[in-house]
């Protein structure tokens, strides 16, 4: 019965979320928004037992994402209201799309039946009395290590990719060269000069 | 009871308003990429689903993926952002025609 309430609250409050999270006017508010609606989608995650994603929906998205989100929207300096001239003219166009959308993949579920399922060709039956964590530790760590390692350098190359695009060279700018520093010898660092009396030096 | 399908209509809504997301803020991009976070968590949400009533844990790993991809995504979406703000002063797409594509 909990169960049952608590599935209708998390994906009662998702939905609105979401649906707030497009038509908001300021998109700071469609940020927040955006991590209420994915808070909601951890606790449904939680509520069929993956507590692992569930934690790493919160931890990178409201962590990391929705964080980053924040950090554009309030860095750029931009004129919202001009950015939503369009809005009205494009929500019939949208709904209809949306809503032809939403009636096929109803029809699709409606029609749609599991049939006999064969059980025994599962690629990894969940353990049983065994946490959720550490089930998908032992699965991530021995037969999904490619997987694992892919999605290591899949963040790698999208931090490098990301600080390649963002990083300007200023002009104007004294900074040290280090490999300059070290070349340098005393021979051409202390000139012994015989100075002319009256005479400018000579540097 | 919460069934397998109570779970798919639920995500099936959230993908479509995703969708609707892209369609409503043609100009803003910010929001088309949270829309696009939308769609992914939805997707998520569909393979969490499946996993947990086929007692499967692939599902859940590939989810693991999907995060990966989407927080990478994000990444170096905001980055393209970033700098076309910079030359452009705007990130209005609609007049996007530097490359004349």
């Amino acid at each position: 019965m909990i169960q049952v309430f608590a599935f209708y609250l998390f994906a009662a409050l998702m939905l609105m979320a979401g649906a707030l999270t497009i038509f908001a006017r300021n998109p700071v508010h469609s940020v927040l928004w955006l991590i209420v609606a994915f808070f909601n989608a951890a606790g449904l995650m939680v509520l069929v037992g993956a507590e692992f994603i569930a934690m790493l929906l919160v931890i990178v998205y409201v962590g990391a994402v929705a964080v980053l989100f924040l950090f554009v929207v309030m860095m750029l300096n931009i004129d919202f209201a001009e950015l939503r001239a369009g809005f009205v003219s494009y929500l019939p166009f949208g709904m209809l799309i949306a809503l032809g959308l939403l009636a096929e993949i109803l029809l699709g579920l409606g029609v749609w039946k599991a049939g006999p399922v064969q059980l025994s060709l599962r690629a990894a039956p969940t353990p049983a009395d065994v946490p959720n964590i550490e089930a998908i530790g032992a699965l991530l760590y021995t037969r999904y290590i490619f997987l694992f390692e892919m999605a290591g350098i899949v963040l790698l190359v999208a931090m490098i990719g990301a600080i390649v695009l963002t990083h300007r060279a200023r002009g104007g700018v004294k900074s040290q060269n280090i490999d300059k520093q070290n070349r340098r010898r005393p021979g051409e660092a202390v000139v012994n000069v015989n100075q002319p009396i009256g005479q400018g030096v000579e540097l | 009871m919460i069934g397998l399908q109570h779970y798919l209509v639920v995500s099936a809504i959230l993908f479509v308003m995703g969708v609707l997301g892209i369609f409503i803020n043609r100009k803003n991009i910010i929001i088309i990429l949270m829309a696009i976070e939308l769609i992914l968590l939805s997707v998520n949400l569909n393979l969490v689903a499946f996993s947990a009533y086929l007692g499967d844990l692939v599902g859940q790993v590939f989810s693991m993926f999907v995060l990966t991809v989407a927080a990478g995504e994000a990444a170096i979406g905001l980055a393209i952002l970033v700098i076309y703000f910079r030359s452009r002063g705007t990130i209005a797409v609609d007049d996007a025609n530097r490359m004349k594509g």
